[in-house]
């Protein structure tokens, strides 16, 4: 049998078990029959498999050079590299979104498996939502945006027939980079991956399942899909930087707004539901930012592939859209009617008792995320509501969202810093002034140092100070912490911040991914010292920016398997030192002919020399090097991998039963100095 | 003071402020889309917006000058030419019958200044006849 047919047999098929996995799971609900339960779950899997299969089948095909497939013609040429044939599978529309449900196979069977035997009131409900989730994309696969086509053309009789081609168009030259291998993944893995906390938050509204289990039981789904996300994006960015040439990493376009919108959602749900595990507040909210989290992604998903909004990634309109939306109207009418049926399950245990506490912490980390997200989600949407209200297309650009997302930003930034020290209920003045007079003043006397030495741009600087005083609370923390344990274990002081992370992994994990937004934070802030230039070069000229001055010194072509790459050898100099060579390089691919750029870029924690073969001159036919210095761009690279890091450790289990050692420690007759409390005694897990 | 009356004014302060500089920031970066048709028939305060219009780059009219690049656009039966004169060389994807979006202001002479220029290619395949249509010249392609 031919693989592409074996491919959409599969894709239908897996049709047929989702849609037995819903209605079963309906039946099995009402009726509670337990081999209604069990075949439901059994079909869930079998989708799983089935999409499995045909993405396979797709990459089969990719592999073995089938250009009797649309799909593989329009994505694939006989001398792309492997790596490349991996990626092919989701550089366009069709096979995108089999990607998607694939990636949420991965979940959806994880999920079946690793419950199977645990919570049997609340699976049937989360396993037919998930198969919800899965049918709707199925039948995109299925229908709509089929990647398993055949090509077809009228014979001499005016027949179709099929044909085949002798080679393929080639991938896209953009995508022709070693992150648009990983981003995808990583972005998509996000996107579906808040399919599962999702559906425990609808699964236990619609089964009034009590109590706060649903957050334990996702909690650590929702930190994974939240690190991939946050990866993908980081990926996106770099990728921006390192392939467009345009020396930026950022630069509000519509996709890059939707994988940053179900981002600040998330990142508010795995805040705000600390406040449901602590003090049993904010039910409704929580359901409500899982559910809006998940539209998100839809959404995300949607503008990415409808191309509704007029971006770089999609001029063309396409009919999918329709889909989509029709999808996420009745996401929204099944999130309102379980809301409106069961919401006297969601009633709040408690009240707000300060404004300065972690309470409120929380709800002004919650307030800025989310406004932050309707000032993105309104900015992207624009052009669609202002055609609809006043018949003109109009878009915003860089400036609105800049101007709206800076200072939030440094708000959020700030509550990274204090809000993990506030004591629940209400902090005292005095635990204020232990807890941040240290760090307050480490980051102002950074501030002054900085504005002594000509430091002016205010966002800047602000970013400076509060950067400084977050590294030093979170710093504080650990050391308060360690210190408590060496003192009991007599272990060296860097052994025992170690055995206090292991203790309480989600607490000191999370201070881990704070330093790495730090880390972000000190990168983005560098951006208001960009610098750039541009000159036309002979052999032998020389141009200067910053501390070096480049000196180009020839030319090469390079003919490589897929491409022919033009090189620019240029020198780098700094204080008329030989440092380094650079080899900015432009490539042309022959199967498309399209044009590639590659940027050579110099990388240090202080700045980056990025170095790009702009071209040549229309004038003289002279190259042109457009060159900038940004400074300290690798600290959100690095940010990045903190934050990776951080998320990792704290999906860790928690090494020991954490003990109360304060008490432990101090006898009896000994009173416990109040100075030692909150932040030093060692809490139970979840904090 | 009411705990709940400072949450209000902490969450206003917020609001309000955000909603301001999300006002200014409108005002600084609004561009309107126009076909090229619809630029043929604006007229007044209309021609003075920044503005964003797409189309086809008519073959064999891109001629790069100094210090800029003049091309003809082509849509629905109409032409615009556009003169480009932004600092950030054109992008690899900008070639005869690419799909280009171009943004900027029209000139007093008739011509589009351009200061942002986006392309697309259209895909070889597409191109071609006889192709089942399966395969959209769609997606991940940005270019900035």
């Amino acid at each position: 049998m031919a693989v592409d047919v074996f491919g959409s047999f599969a894709l239908v098929l897996a049709l047929v078990c989702a849609a037995y996995a819903f209605a079963g799971g309906i039946a099995a609900i009402l009726t509670r029959h337990p081999l209604l339960i069990k075949s439901s779950r059994q079909a869930g899997i079998a989708t799983c498999g089935l999409v499995f299969l045909a993405t396979f089948s797709l990459e089969y095909l990719f592999f073995s050079d089938n250009f009797a497939n649309a799909y593989v013609v329009a994505h694939s040429n006989r001398d792309l590299s492997t790596f490349y044939k991996v990626a092919a599978l989701w550089s366009g529309q069709e096979g995108s979104l089999l990607f998607w449900s694939f990636l949420l196979s991965i979940y959806v069977v994880s999920v079946l498996i690793a419950y199977r035997n645990k919570n049997g009131e609340l699976m049937p409900y989360v396993g037919v939502v998930m198969a919800g989730v899965q049918i709707f994309f199925l039948m995109l696969n299925n229908f709509v945006a089929s990647p398993f086509k055949a090509l077809a053309a009228p014979g001499a009789d005016g027949v179709l027939n099929y044909v085949a081609r002798g080679d393929g168009s080639g991938l896209n030259p953009l995508l022709q980079y070693p992150e648009m291998v990983i981003h995808p993944p990583n972005l998509y893995s996000g996107y579906t991956g808040f399919t599962i906390p999702f559906a425990f938050a609808l699964g236990a509204l619609l089964a009034r399942y009590p109590g706060e289990k649903w957050i334990h039981l996702t909690r650590k789904w929702t930190m994974i899909a939240w690190m991939f996300q946050s990866l993908g994006i980081l990926l996106g960015a770099h990728w921006a930087y390192a392939v467009l040439g345009w020396g930026g990493y950022w630069g509000w376009d519509p996709v890059e707004n939707a994988s940053l919108l179900p981002w600040l959602t998330g990142t508010a749900f795995l805040h705000s539901v600390m406040m449901q595990e602590k003090r049993g507040m904010m039910k409704v909210w929580n359901v409500w930012l899982v559910f809006c989290t998940f539209l998100m992604c839809i959404l995300g998903t949607f503008l990415t592939r409808s191309g509704v909004v007029s971006s770089v990634h999609a001029f063309a309109q396409s009919s999918i859209g329709t889909w989509f939306v029709g999808f996420m109207g009745i996401i929204l009418l099944v999130c309102f009617g379980a809301y409106l049926k069961n919401r006297d399950y969601l009633a709040s245990e408690n009240q707000l008792d300060s404004i300065v506490s972690r309470e409120s912490s929380f709800l002004f980390n919650n307030l800025i995320l989310l406004v932050s997200c309707i000032a993105v989600l309104s900015g992207t949407l624009f052009p669609v509501f202002s055609e609809w209200f006043t018949g003109n297309r109009i878009s915003v650009g860089a400036p609105f969202f800049n101007k709206v997302n800076i200072p939030l930003g440094l708000l959020l930034l700030f509550l990274t810093g204090v809000g993990p020290l506030l004591a629940w209920r209400k902090t005292s003045t005095e635990s204020l002034k232990r807890n941040f007079g240290w760090p307050l003043g480490a980051g102002m006397a950074a501030g002054a140092v900085a504005f002594a030495l000509g430091f002016r741009e205010f966002y800047s600087l602000v970013s400076l100070i509060l950067c400084i005083f977050v590294v030093a609370t979170i710093g504080l923390e650990f050391y308060r912490g360690a210190k408590v344990i060496r003192a009991r274990s007599g272990a060296s002081l860097a052994a025992s911040a170690i055995d206090l992370t292991m203790r309480n992994t989600r607490r000191y994990g999370g201070y881990i991914v704070h330093v790495g937004m730090v880390f972000v934070f000190i990168g983005l802030a560098g951006s208001a010292f960009n610098r750039d230039t541009q000159k036309e070069m002979q052999l032998g000229s020389t141009m200067q920016i910053g501390p070096y001055t480049l000196l180009l010194q020839s030319f090469d072509t390079k003919p490589e398997k897929n491409y022919t790459a033009q090189r620019m050898i240029v020198e780098v100099l700094q204080d008329n030192k030989p440092k380094m060579m650079l080899y900015p390089e432009k490539r042309r691919f022959a199967t498309n002919e399209q044009n590639g750029t590659m940027v050579a870029i110099h990388s240090t924690l202080k700045e980056d020399l990025y170095v790009v073969y702009a071209g040549d001159s229309p004038d003289t036919q002279l190259p042109v090097i457009h060159a900038y210095l940004n400074p300290l761009v690798k600290w959100i690279w690095f940010g990045g991998v903190v934050v990776v890091f951080g998320t990792l450790i704290a999906l860790l289990p928690n090494q020991r039963a954490v003990l109360v050692l304060a008490g432990a420690r101090h006898p009896a007759t000994q009173p416990l100095p109040q100075a030692l409390s909150p932040s030093v005694t060692l809490r139970e897990g979840h904090d | 003071m009411k705990k709940q009356a400072k949450f209000g004014i902490g969450v206003s302060v917020i609001v309000v402020s955000m909603a301001f500089l999300a006002w200014l920031g409108y005002g600084e970066s609004k561009t309107y889309y126009h076909t090229i048709a619809e630029l043929q028939t604006l007229s007044g305060s209309a021609l003075t917006h920044r503005m964003r219009v797409g189309g086809t780059v008519e073959p064999g009219s891109i001629r790069r000058l100094s210090g800029r690049v003049d091309f003809v656009l082509e849509g629905e039966g109409k032409k615009l030419p556009v003169s480009y004169m932004g600092s950030d060389p054109l992008p690899d994807t900008f070639v005869d019958k690419s799909q280009a979006l171009v943004e900027g202001r029209p000139g007093s002479d008739g011509r589009f200044v351009a200061e942002h220029v986006q392309a697309k290619c259209a895909s070889k395949y597409e191109a071609a006849p006889g192709g089942s249509g399966g395969a959209a010249a769609d997606s991940s392609q940005r270019s900035m």
